[in-house]
């Protein structure tokens, strides 16, 4: 049995929490609620006039063609960013496990990306890039092929992408080297002995005893990229060409101050809200019951 | 089946200048069938020459042969053994069944020999309710019994044991070496146990290798070693409470040590006459702590009686008489006996 803790005084508790919750109002509850209630207005570019719409935001941006392809668009980003993301940090994090010289030095270099500012990992790939100056599109031009991510959306696309993984690269490569070290040698060991080669070591034993690693981290970077890749966007991309890198997040930006439709905005972030909170209980459901072993 | 002999193995770590050799040059036959108890303190090498035989950890001199192959440069999965590890090494995410079967279903048995084959294990180690279990389902005493499962249903040439009861309770312990022997009569397959519990290695052992700081001091059966100990090495790390070893014995010549097993030493009327420095009762014999003063310093002795010896008293002095057939002889520089 755990052994609980308890407090003898009813006040002490609340109070030792009381800064949190101070913070978690003023910056999360104070402007969620202030969505919420957007949501359900009409209001003109410089405020002047508020109207209660009821739900006319929602169904206004059910029959908005260019909100479902916000939704497409994302998918298709977020799906890149984690598939490419996981399966190169795992790739990753699987030779830095068998490094012996250098291991030091080889972990924090793979880890630095983690402490650059998502704008500037937009600008830095941004340059690389850049059709007329990049050092990369210059490249890939004397190979023969044209790089152009402000016409091509697929270009675009693909740019942000990078960007995106690289920057969370990190983050999932030491979740998964950390993994990889707490499976005990033995195992691998008895599978080396029952004549398993590397390759099947890895598929049988390695990778099913790192599932609650790999699915926490596919929920944490589905999340990364439907809501912590605005700055990369637009620094990179602003959305574009056309629509083809506005991510749902990007959209909430774009429709509300750019576009001044404040109603339909909060109503996109209440959406917003409702998936993170449906993937955080998925996450909870199934890390607690189906991925375990 | 399949002898191993042991060819002036070396084991080092590293190079250059930061060279750590573990095993100096060890070399021994072991025979088709028989087991064998590799048995030392820890940090002896001797998992480290388990580890050897088993191909995970690569030979820095000398030969392993296993039947009649060479079997340095095989993989461990080339050499036709079973390992069972201290740690059990199950499969987490496999159930009983399929961590027997696994190396079976590599080798492309077909599945209903598997399952003879499992189905057979299970029996013999009374694991049969349990094999779409979970390990971590399972108590620390089934777990072992899976990890000797997985290594049976292999039919290896050659078992290798690394402490495989340290992780149980003592009781257990107990009954589980005689399930093992009872398997190795059964089985009749090769074994190299190793532990650092001289009882394990005394009761399991058909013959054993005492090792100390990567050297094997005597290779023998029980009784051999028990009885004619190679060095006082042996002589103190195997017999519990160990044998005494007196410097400065009474009509032995000089660099002479010379030794005497507790339960070997009678108090009589007169004889080497012994303060009483503490006594411990163990239920069935008593071991009374004694200190020998004489010319050249004091000796530390231990003497074991049985329950009907009256109790001295602490404090006192007691005579006792080493049975003169069981003195041993030790050269006092090298360790040896004499």
């Amino acid at each position: 049995m755990e052994k609980r803790v308890v407090f003898r005084s009813s006040w002490l508790p609340w109070a030792l929490i009381a800064p949190q919750v101070v913070v978690i109002t003023l910056f999360f509850f104070w402007p969620a609620a202030q969505a919420l209630v957007q949501s359900l207005q009409q209001s003109d570019a410089f405020g002047t006039s508020v109207e209660w719409v009821g739900f006319e935001n929602f169904v206004n941006l059910w029959n908005d063609a260019t909100y479902l392809a916000s939704f497409y668009t994302t998918a298709v980003f977020s799906v890149s960013v984690a598939v490419v993301g996981l399966t190169l940090s795992l790739l990753l994090a699987v030779f830095a496990d068998r490094v012996v010289k250098g291991a030091l030095a080889y972990r924090t270099l793979l880890i630095w990306p983690y402490a650059v500012a998502p704008a500037v990992a937009g600008v830095l790939w941004l340059f690389m890039f850049a059709p007329s100056v990049g050092v990369v599109s210059y490249t890939l031009r004397k190979l023969g092929f044209e790089w152009n991510h402000l016409l091509n959306g697929n270009h675009a696309m693909t740019l942000v992408v990078m960007a995106a993984v690289w920057k969370q690269i990190s983050y999932n490569f030491l979740f998964f080297l950390a993994g990889l070290q707490s499976i005990p040698k033995s195992l691998i060991e008895a599978a080396a002995i029952d004549g398993a080669r590397p390759w099947r070591r890895f598929w049988t034993i390695v990778f099913p005893m790192l599932s609650p690693t790999t699915f926490f981290l596919l929920v944490i970077n589905i999340v990364y990229a439907f809501f912590d890749t605005f700055a990369i966007i637009d620094s990179a991309t602003q959305g574009g060409p056309g629509k083809d890198t506005v991510i749902l997040v990007y959209k909430v930006y774009y429709d509300g101050f750019k576009a001044m439709d404040l109603g339909g905005s909060a109503a996109q972030s209440v959406i917003l809200m409702v998936i993170v909170v449906a993937l955080t209980v998925i996450q909870f459901r199934f890390v607690e019951k189906k991925v375990n072993y | 089946m399949a002898s191993i002999s042991l060819k002036n193995v070396v084991k080092r770590y590293g190079n250059g200048k930061s060279v750590n050799q573990v095993i100096h040059g060890l070399s021994a036959e072991i025979g088709d069938g028989e087991f064998v108890v590799v048995v030392g303190p820890s940090g002896c090498g001797k998992s480290t020459l388990l580890r050897m035989v088993a191909g995970l950890e690569e030979i820095s001199e000398g030969q392993i042969i296993i039947g009649n192959r060479v079997v340095n440069d095989l993989e461990p999965s080339e050499r036709d053994i079973a390992m069972v590890f201290q740690n059990y090494a199950l499969y987490p995410h496999m159930s009983v069944f399929d961590n027997m079967a696994y190396g079976l279903k590599i080798a492309k048995v077909p599945a209903a020999e598997i399952r003879a084959r499992v189905d057979k294990a299970a029996a013999i180690l009374q694991l049969g309710q349990f094999l779409e279990r979970k390990p971590r389902q399972l108590s620390g005493g089934q777990r072992q019994r899976v990890a000797m499962g997985r290594a049976i249903v292999r039919q290896p040439q050659v078992f290798l044991f690394d402490e495989p009861l340290s992780n149980l309770d003592a009781k257990l312990r107990a009954h589980t070496r005689l399930e093992i022997q009872k398997l190795h009569r059964e089985l009749g397959i090769t074994s190299l146990f190793v532990t650092h519990d001289q009882v394990e290695a005394m009761t399991l052992a058909q013959r054993m290798i005492v090792m100390n700081d990567g050297v094997m001091e005597q290779f023998g059966t029980p009784e051999e070693v028990y009885a004619r100990p190679a060095t006082t090495f042996v002589a103190t790390f195997i017999g519990s409470p160990p044998m005494n070893l007196l410097k400065n014995a009474p009509g032995a010549d000089a660099g002479t040590i010379v030794g005497i097993r507790p339960e070997h030493l009678d108090i009589t009327a007169d004889g080497w006459a012994l303060v009483v420095d503490a006594i411990e009762t163990l239920g069935a014999e008593r071991l009374v702590y004694g200190r020998w003063a004489h010319g050249s310093g004091d000796e530390l002795m231990t003497i074991r009686c049985e329950e009907n010896v009256p109790v001295p008293t602490l404090g006192s002095t007691i005579h006792v008489t080493p049975r003169a057939d069981r003195l041993h002889y030790f050269d006092a520089a090298t360790g040896k006996r004499k």
